[in-house]
């Protein structure tokens, strides 16, 4: 599954566990002004971490924090892709 | 002004004539100081307010903050109801502080609560009022913070202990417009209040529905200069498309864990302002202020003489000064301070390289973007499902709301690895909705992991760990 479809997947099922209503995501999607507040943002980071074994906040100590689904699928991508580097590096 | 002189709010403000040009702005209308001090909010009922037991239980912050101007100095007692006080705990809260006069700004009311008592609706349209002369006496601010068992903890400040941390001396003068992301009946927001309206600032607060993306646009409107939150709340900020709403001179951190992260986020996003962040509860009260710009804290603050004195004692950092509240209210919470007057914060920490971390909290407390999640209160409502044997929930780092609950479960039976998995996804589902009925929503576990055993002590106490 790609990082895309593991992102909005998670963020549907999260609004789903609280009864949320989402309004469709597309990437303009302001992550915090649509529904979700930031406790459910903090799931959707720790469930991320688990299925992808990435947490691009804490990966670095000066963060551009996400606003939009767009930047926040970018945000993870991104971690991904310096995962994959790192990993050829050493490994 | 010496702290000794800070006889209540108004007595500070002055005359009318003294505040222009300052303002109190909520979400839905805005207030002068000047004529605050001609009117009132309380329908003209002050004098019958004298020396009472008086429950704040306005749900608009700037009704709280009009009613606090008002009866400090006047009530007896001041009871301040927490933005998440349940109606369950409404009578006791009465009960222990002997309320027997409610101010509120709403009329939707248990009335199991009112009773006999004197009901007193404020509003924001202030009518003018001649100002009786009424004797100032020292009024004791209650103050209500979570508890293990889900009920609040009943603490005692004045206002003396309350501003004891800020230097009234200091006149950052009347440019200053302060802005805060607490809500002003906690200590944190309380704190914020205090420094705008003892000093010579405006404050704008922040409605209770309010999203963070409207807030920032009013602090950018009201031009806020001094604006203070917990990191969770600047995270907040961040991920808002209205973070270039405000352009802050002074940003102020508390109410949680500061990392670096944060520290250097903020310090890039808003390159004019001064960042601190403060270590404070509602108990001790605000213990020191960092401004180098790094997380944890000089090691140098310890054992230092002064105001606040400082020590570490069995890992955790304790605090004596003026700061700290005179003791809980209504017996059954233990002692606040130690025989020599220390409070222990229960905070944990570790000294490396010059500095102490923080590491978490002893009795295993999550704090879920500032607001306090006990364990025991969050295992006793995963244990009602009846195939949950045991239960233990534990802090969780999180980069948004820098905690989060988690829970490891132990199922009653075969051992979890001999279960169907779609059971195991069921249960869970179960588990969780229980949780969702039960509890806050900040208290519901964000994973639930099914484990074979947990850890145990040989006095049969489950091991807890830090964060």
């Amino acid at each position: 599954m790609s990082i895309r479809s593991t992102v909005t997947s998670l963020i549907q099922q999260i609004a789903e566990e609280t009864h949320k209503d989402l309004p469709s995501l597309t990437d303009d999607f302001v992550l915090l002004d649509s529904g979700l507040d930031s406790l459910a943002i903090a799931i959707v980071v720790t469930r991320l971490e688990d299925t992808l074994g990435l947490d691009p906040f804490t990966e670095s100590d000066d963060t551009a924090y996400p606003v939009t689904l767009g930047d926040f699928i970018r945000f993870y991508e991104n971690a991904a892709k310096c995962s994959d580097v790192y990993s050829a590096q050493t490994g | 002004m010496p702290p000794n002189a800070l006889t209540s709010i108004r007595h500070k403000l002055g005359d009318a004539s003294d505040c222009s040009g300052r303002f109190l702005w909520g979400a839905a209308a805005g207030v002068s100081l000047g004529d605050l001090l001609r009117s009132t909010s309380l329908g003209g009922r002050l004098p019958e307010l004298s020396g009472r037991s008086v429950l704040l239980a306005t749900r608009d912050q700037l009704a709280t903050a009009l009613a606090l101007i008002e009866l400090d100095g006047v009530a007896g007692r001041l009871v301040i109801s927490a933005p998440d006080l349940s109606s369950e705990h409404l009578p006791s809260v009465i009960a222990k502080a002997g309320v027997d006069a409610i101010v509120s700004d709403h009329d939707a009311h248990d009335h199991r609560a009112v009773g006999g008592r004197l009901l007193f609706i404020s509003t924001l349209d202030l009518v003018p009022a001649k100002r009786e002369k009424i004797e100032h006496r020292p009024t004791e601010w209650v103050l209500l913070t979570s508890g293990t068992t889900g009920a609040p903890k009943m603490l005692v400040h004045t206002l003396k202990s309350l501003a004891a941390p800020i230097d009234l001396g200091r006149n950052l003068g009347t440019d200053v417009v302060w802005g805060t992301f607490y809500d002003i009946r906690r200590y944190g927001g309380l704190q914020i209040f205090l420094r705008a309206l003892l000093g010579q600032g405006s404050l704008v607060l922040s409605g209770a529905a309010e999203s963070t993306a409207d807030y920032l646009m009013r602090l950018g409107v009201h031009a806020a200069t001094h604006i203070s939150g917990t990191p969770s709340h600047w995270r907040r900020v961040l991920m808002s498309p209205q973070a270039g709403a405000i352009a802050p001179h002074y940003i102020r951190l508390s109410g949680e864990l500061v990392d670096q992260a944060i520290l250097n986020t903020l310090g890039s996003s808003y390159p004019r302002a001064a960042i601190s962040h403060a270590f404070a509860s509602t108990e001790a009260g605000v213990a020191f202020e960092v401004n180098d710009g790094l997380e944890g804290f000089p090691a140098s603050v310890v054992g230092a003489s002064g105001e606040v004195e400082i020590k570490i004692d069995d890992g955790s950092l304790r605090i004596r000064s003026a700061r700290n509240a005179l003791g809980y209210l209504g017996g059954n919470n233990g002692v606040l301070a130690d025989d020599e007057g220390f409070v222990d914060t229960g905070d944990v920490v570790e000294l490396r390289g010059g500095r102490y971390h923080f590491l978490g909290r002893r009795n295993g407390v999550i704090n879920v973007g500032g607001l306090k999640v006990y364990p025991e209160e969050v295992e006793a409502v995963i244990n009602r499902h009846p195939a949950v044997r045991m239960s233990m929930v534990w802090s969780r780092k999180n980069p948004i709301t820098g905690s989060l609950v988690s829970a490891d479960v132990v199922l009653k039976g075969e051992t979890d690895q001999r279960r169907e998995s779609s059971q195991i996804a069921d249960f869970k589902r179960e588990i969780l909705r229980i949780c969702q009925q039960n509890l806050a929503a900040h208290k519901v576990p964000a994973t639930i992991r099914c484990v074979p055993k947990l850890d145990v002590a040989a006095a049969g106490k489950m091991i807890r760990h830090y964060a």
